[in-house]
């Protein structure tokens, strides 16, 4: 059983950068490392392999500049290898172009059985790429799973609902998006992180996945900020030291507000 | 009117329209002529998107026990494709309606814009405001080509209102042949028990974090919220560490909640967090921390331990 699990390598979200006032794009300072979101896809995939009892686990990821430090990250857990797409052509780019350059990508690798995906990444949280991947590559797709089980060709998955959670079953291949906190993501071992390093990696540029330039990054953007201002802030509240009285305050303002 | 046609994918709970759906077609009537609704059930939700300002429910039919979002894109897409779509389309950032936006934007070739709160007009276009960096931050985005708009609200973006209308008459749409995008099925359906006011709808909301220390103590939480009639919630650490369901959820990739009164307990006050409360009427804070995050949010805040504050004031709520 092979599985391509994208991944994406952010910013440190402790240090959640800036808006560039001229490009108004997010600028991106110090090393970028893989997104946790992405670390319970990984998990999974690096489960559902062993289960299969044969198999890999490929990376796909889209980042500036050849950052490769998350990627080696998710090496390291134990997937076998990475696709990592790099262009400075990719500037700006829309979720709707991420998730074309991720489709070629993971074309690329083969015919994976299964595409898991984050269901959201941290910084950018736009929540559409995994089923506009699923729609480029035409396959059927579930998100917000909770939990993956393989049976042959076929995928049951409990996908979360408003109410509780649905049991779905896909035929592979198929896109899934992993649920943040569904698995427990292993740290890499010492062997593991010695082993990443000469794990293969395929740089490869949006030319070698066979767009034009003029298609992705500023170019391919179907959107463009036109206005950025700081949101209304509230107005600053009363902030007390709590001097084994503190639950009184509470109460006190409780009753103010006619809701006790 | 900035333009001519909006539909409004509306959707329906348990046989009821959703809020979220009501507050989108409540908000599409201030931006253009005519609002259609498209759903999968469209008789349970005609009476509703009608007093609401839907002209006519489009029915995407075949979803029975199927996962909605391929059939409900390429409905609309062959729509588009035809020339009898609208000019853009409103979707709530819901488990479905991400589906829907994600297959609509690859099959128009279109960009979405996502968590938006806001849609305005400028310069006869449309426009979507999104906030950025906990909410601090609101940019506006406008689309760069003569595709169908796409923008994906958070729940709780605009009040609804009725409009006076009528039953909103109903359509069919037709779905094309989805081939192997169609095949994932739904078998079961499980609810997860819920007692109390639900976080949509509850006027308080009671809110615990990490700070509480281990999944126990979140029974401080329920008692407190018991006490006030309140709903339990929960931000995303305690959550992806397992000691309550996701439904609990409050936040980014939670629930939006807008309550009266919001109380936030060991919870720092993530971004994450912040963009799901923040537009609470009043909140009040507890937390260890003077340097939290969440007391630059909050109305009162009590720098305290929440094994000392909670104890003592559902104490101080018993007694009264």
């Amino acid at each position: 059983m092979n599985v391509v699990v994208c991944v994406k390598q952010i910013p440190d979200p402790a240090d959640p950068g800036a808006l560039d006032p001229e490009t108004k794009t997010l600028v991106r300072t110090g090393k970028l490392i893989l997104d946790e979101a992405d670390s319970y896809g990984v998990e999974m995939a690096l489960q559902l392999v062993d289960a299969a009892g044969g198999g890999e686990v490929t990376l796909v990821s889209m980042a500036p500049n050849e950052e490769q430090g998350g990627l080696r990250t998710a090496l390291a857990m134990g997937a076998a290898k990475a696709v990592l797409v790099s262009d400075d052509a990719l500037k700006g780019s829309d979720a709707l172009t991420t998730a074309k350059v991720l489709a070629k990508a993971i074309a690329r690798t083969g015919e994976p059985d299964l595409v898991l995906t984050a269901t959201e990444s941290s910084d950018g949280y736009t929540g559409t790429v995994p089923e506009q991947i699923a729609e480029l590559l035409s396959l059927p797709s579930v998100t917000f799973a909770k939990s993956i089980a393989v049976e042959g060709s076929t995928a049951n998955v409990q996908r979360q609902t408003e109410a509780g959670y649905d049991d779905v079953q896909v035929p592979l291949p198929a896109v899934v998006s992993v649920t943040a906190g569904v698995v427990e993501p292993r740290y890499p071992s010492f062997k593991g992180i010695m082993a990443a390093k000469s794990k293969p990696l395929d740089a490869v540029t949006v030319a070698d996945l066979g767009f034009d330039s003029a298609q992705v990054g500023w170019n391919g953007a179907g959107q463009e900020i036109i206005e950025v201002s700081e949101a209304e802030a509230r107005e600053a509240g009363t902030i007390v030291e709590d001097d084994g009285e503190g639950f009184q305050k509470v109460v006190d303002y409780l009753a103010e507000l006619k809701v006790i | 009117m900035s333009v001519g046609s909006i539909w409004v994918f509306v959707e329906a709970s348990d046989g009821t329209i959703t809020n979220t759906s009501l507050e989108l077609l409540t908000k599409a009537r201030d931006l253009a002529d005519t609002v259609e609704a498209v759903s999968v059930s469209a008789s349970d939700v005609a009476a509703a998107a009608g007093a609401h300002g839907a002209t006519t429910v489009h029915q995407v039919d075949g979803t029975d026990g199927k996962l909605v979002g391929p059939a409900v894109a390429s409905a609309i897409a062959d729509a588009v494709a035809a020339g009898g779509g609208p000019d853009a389309i409103l979707i709530a950032t819901s488990y479905d309606g991400r589906d829907v936006a994600g297959r609509l934007s690859v099959k128009l070739d279109a960009s979405v814009i996502t968590n938006v709160v806001d849609v305005v007009e400028v310069d006869g276009a449309l426009a979507g405001i999104v906030p950025i960096f906990g909410g601090s931050t609101n940019v506006t985005t406008k689309f760069t080509n003569d595709k169908p708009d796409i923008f994906l609200i958070r729940p709780k973006s605009f009040a609804a209102e009725e409009s006076g209308g009528g039953p909103a008459a109903v359509a069919s749409l037709a779905v094309p042949d989805l081939g192997a995008t169609g095949s994932a099925v739904v078998t079961n359906r499980f609810v997860e028990e819920q007692t109390g006011p639900s976080l949509d709808d509850a006027d308080i909301v009671v809110s615990g974090g990490r700070g509480l220390g281990e999944s126990a103590n979140y029974d401080l939480v329920e008692q407190l919220a018991k006490q006030l009639g309140a709903a339990p919630g929960a931000s995303r650490a305690i959550v992806d560490a397992g000691w309550v369901p996701y439904s609990y959820q409050v936040g980014q990739t939670g629930k939006v909640v807008k309550p009266n009164v919001y109380i936030a307990a060991g919870i720092s006050g993530a971004t994450q967090h912040l963009v799901g409360m923040k537009g609470s009427k009043t909140i009040i804070a507890i937390n260890k921390d003077p340097e939290a995050p969440i007391f630059s949010v909050a109305d009162l805040g009590i720098v305290g331990d929440v094994h000392k504050v909670l104890p003592k004031l559902i104490e101080a709520l018993q007694n009264r």
